[in-house]
């Protein structure tokens, strides 16, 4: 066909059209992002509307903010009917929020194991600091014990000796059996802390007496009481969860089912009921007339229930894992544990990193319940502080203080595996 | 030519029972079953010389003696001079009923905010983004607690209902009063009650009986209706016009009974220091829904909006290089799929929902933990059984709904090679 014959065709060029006005800037980018048809405009003005309707209530009530005052009668006063907020609640109660009814001159024992509680942290955290002080994080819980409840040092100390003990005898009997060095290290552990550990220690005590204050477990609370359940429920919960999982998929049917049988149990009742049960019925199943800490019994129960949802969360990551990961490690002739330790776990570990930060941070807030068995933690303590005459009526200041805390800890946490994540990332899917 | 035939059977010594791979699994077993035969006897002992100490024994029998306490919202006929038995039954169905209300409405929160998080909408995605990291980080123990003292102190009193200018007045045409003693809602009433009739749990209202089996019946007269159009369509092609008979079918028959039943709301009215009538929903009931729903609603978006993200692009793309609008894409292509993600961390939610509920504890909500667990406990000092009980509905409740999950998960799964 001849271009000529076409019935018409352009002959001139057309000049070139100006550049589109709004190619990016603030007019386009809000017509994109905010105003991309009726909808998309409909939400931006009922969100627009939410937020300045939030701003405008809350504006006043935080820019009155009152922090010295002594009850809510004398904050209302200087308030003089306007809205405002009273932080002075925080203030005033700053200490039993934090420490709960510690004795007050004893305050710096909970604020340096804190401090310890970062250096111990550190190096498992950070790999920029130096392994070796992982040696000081191994240390760390006996001393951290010592600090808070006080009493003799001997005591931690004598604890940890029994872990040398174990030791000692796996080093001798590994030559005659790895079973039964096995055996033999925890037998010899458990004996020496049933029978040994109240001897050594008074003893000790006798030859050079190093001791702190003791302070009852029922004088510590607010967040010292959550901190010291959630580190320690994290740290137990995480080993256990990964000898439950295991348990799980391993091969031999009693342990499966014993496994199976407890994450299923716990994993269907809720934790108040488990706490209870520490609190109430422990009495039954022990020995007549033993007794120990309740916040030993509370710290038990959490682990337990936590290590049940870490199991689940790792046997998912081994279960992600390919197989031939596992033919290849047995390929190489490793037996079941080092199969375990050098090739499965470390990859179903970083698999499962964002569940198991998650079951830590679900650990975190549930410390929360243990308020229903009479321990004071920051919750119990806000009710106790709202039953107070000084600060019946108020509210929003103490939940917003706790909730905060509780966010910081949580948030971090959750911003942390991220972290670890992007650190461990090695593959290129 | 001789067949090689393994090793050489060695005869057994006792370390191979440790060493040898052969043996090893079955000598782990035998010492775990040990340790549990001896640990399980240990603690049995304990617990019977326990008992005998206190001079308890083991029974259940308290569940048949008299309960002697008050439940406030009963869904079953129940007074104080019901049984422990009959108590727990409440309990447990008022457990039950938040449990569903929290789930509905999380699901709808949930939904709402993890597609939202999606959307193009700047704002709206970053408002998103904080309500499910504020809700995600905050123990959920704290917001109920913070909806109760919100309901209890911020609202009005049923005093400030009162006189010529009062200070609060009821919502929507005079119909729900919210006050610090809950939120008072219209209910349904009939003036030509049918009355009550008894039944296994109790009486039930053959009103509510009488309207649920009328709906029945119209629906399957309209799935009649609807194959006697299919069959008319196969036959000649054509299908007859049905929208308006099916809606004749599905109203016209329960408008009748309404009336008949004299069909009316029961608006609630201060009278003295309250407000009567109508339905009273508890600030404990509140906190616990409110609570719950918000909490679990930000873990819902997570998993919705994974869920959508999980689906691969080439998906949605070939569904519109099909033709198909998006409207179409989202309902035929990506929500199947989605949901396949979406459903199992959503049931898990579910049960956490249910477990959770055990927190009404802190509002005063009567829940299972409450009655059986524990005014019941404390009135008849059976900690054991009760506790055993209590563990054991929660554990029935919790593989009831993780064997849905299983069933679902099974019916949705990939079928690959």
């Amino acid at each position: 066909m001849n271009i000529h014959n076409a019935s018409w065709v352009r002959q001139d060029i057309i000049a070139a059209s100006p550049r589109p006005a709004a190619q990016g800037g603030v007019a386009e980018w809000a017509r994109k992002n905010l105003f991309n048809g009726w909808l998309s405009t409909l939400l931006t003005v009922a969100s627009v509307t939410i937020v300045v309707w939030m701003a405008m209530a809350l504006a006043p009530w935080l820019s009155n903010s009152i922090w010295r005052a002594n009850s809510l009668a004398e904050c209302r006063q200087i308030l003089d009917g306007a809205s405002g907020a009273c932080w002075g609640v925080i203030r005033d109660r700053w200490p039993q929020l934090l420490f709960g009814f510690y004795p007050p001159h004893l305050y710096w024992r909970p604020v340096l194991t804190f401090a310890l509680l970062i250096a111990a942290l550190a190096p498992i955290l950070f790999r920029a600091i130096p392994q070796r002080a992982l040696w000081f994080s191994a240390v760390y819980p006996g001393f951290a014990y010592w600090l808070i409840w006080g009493g003799s040092l001997w005591f931690p100390v004598a604890v940890y000796c029994g872990v040398v003990v174990a030791a000692g005898l796996l080093y001798l009997t590994a030559r005659v059996s790895r079973g039964l060095a096995v055996a033999s290290a925890t037998v010899g552990a458990a004996l020496w802390w049933t029978y040994a550990v109240q001897l050594v220690s008074a003893l000790a005590d006798d030859v050079l007496p190093i001791a702190l204050t003791p302070v009852a477990s029922r004088e510590i609370g607010g967040f010292l009481l959550s901190i010291i359940i959630g580190v320690t429920g994290i740290a137990l919960s995480l080993p256990l969860g990964i000898l439950l999982a295991l348990g799980r998929r391993s091969s031999l049917p009693l342990i499966h089912l014993l496994s199976v049988t407890f994450i299923e149990f716990i994993r269907g009742v809720p934790l108040i009921t488990l706490l209870f049960t520490a609190s109430l019925l422990l009495n039954y199943f022990l020995p007549p007339g033993t007794n120990f800490d309740l916040i030993l019994r509370v710290v038990i129960m959490v682990t337990l229930f936590a290590s049940a949802y870490m199991a689940e969360v790792i046997r998912g990551g081994l279960a992600a894992l390919p197989r031939g990961q596992y033919e290849a490690a047995e390929a190489l002739g490793l037996d079941y544990w080092k199969a375990q330790r050098l090739v499965i776990l470390p990859q179903a570990l970083k698999i499962s990193i964002p569940g198991i930060v998650n079951s830590f941070i679900g650990l975190f807030k549930d410390t929360t319940l243990v308020m229903f068995i009479g321990l004071l933690d920051p919750i119990a303590l806000a009710a106790a502080i709202r039953a107070n005459t000084d600060w019946q009526g108020i509210y929003w200041e103490l939940f917003i203080f706790i909730g905060a805390v509780f966010f910081v800890f949580c948030f971090g946490m959750s911003r942390y595996s991220i972290h670890l994540e992007r650190r461990l990332k090695t593959d290129h899917r | 030519m001789a067949t090689n035939s393994g090793a050489p059977r060695q005869p057994l010594r006792l370390n191979m029972l440790f060493n040898d791979a052969r043996y090893r699994g079955r000598t782990v077993q035998v010492i775990a079953f040990c340790i549990l035969v001896l640990s399980a006897a240990w603690l049995v002992d304990n617990t019977i010389r326990n008992l005998a100490a206190l001079g308890k024994d083991f029974s259940f029998s308290f569940l048949w003696s008299k309960a002697g306490y008050d439940i406030a919202p009963h869904a079953i006929d129940y007074s104080s001079t019901s049984t422990h038995g009959r108590a727990a039954l409440v309990g447990l169905l008022n457990t039950l009923i938040v449990a569903a209300m929290a789930c509905v409405m999380a699901t709808f929160l949930g939904v709402l905010a993890g597609v939202l998080r999606l959307s193009d909408n700047w704002i709206v995605a970053r408002l998103m983004t904080v309500y499910v990291e504020c809700f995600r980080n905050i123990p959920t123990l704290l917001w109920i607690i913070v909806v109760a003292a919100v309901m209890s102190e911020a609202m009005p009193a049923p005093n400030a209902f009162r006189g010529e200018s009062p200070t609060a007045s009821m919502l929507l045409w005079d119909s729900i009063a919210v006050t610090n003693r809950g939120i008072y809602l219209p209910v349904p009433d009939f003036s030509r009650s049918l009355g009550q009739a008894p039944g296994a749990l109790g009486s039930f209202d053959l009103n509510y009986a009488a309207i649920l089996a009328v709906l029945a019946l119209s629906l399957l007269a309209r799935w009649a209706l609807l194959k006697h159009a299919q069959q008319i369509q196969s036959a000649t092609g054509e299908r007859p016009v049905t929208w308006w008979k099916s809606l004749c079918i599905l109203i016209a028959p329960v408008v009748v009974l309404l009336y008949a039943i004299g069909f009316h709301l029961d608006y609630p009215a201060l009278k003295g220091l309250n407000f009567t009538g109508g339905l009273q929903l508890r600030n404990s009931f509140i906190a616990l829904w409110i609570g719950l729903s918000v909490y679990t609603g930000a873990f819902i978006a997570e998993n919705v909006r994974s869920g959508i993200l999980a689906i691969s692009r080439g998906q949605s793309e070939a569904a519109h290089a099909l033709g198909l609008s998006s409207g179409r894409t989202m309902r035929l292509v990506i929500l199947p799929q989605a949901l396949r993600i979406i459903v199992p961390p959503l049931i898990s939610q579910y049960l956490n929902i249910t477990k959770n509920t055990s927190l009404g504890l802190a509002v005063g909500y009567m829940d299972l933990r409450s009655t059986l667990g524990g005014i019941t406990i404390n009135q008849t000092g059976r900690e054991l059984e009760g506790m055993l009980m209590m563990m054991l509905i929660y554990v029935a409740i919790s593989l009831t709904i993780s064997g849905a999950m299983n069933i679902y998960n099974n019916r949705v799964r990939l079928k690959e090679r």
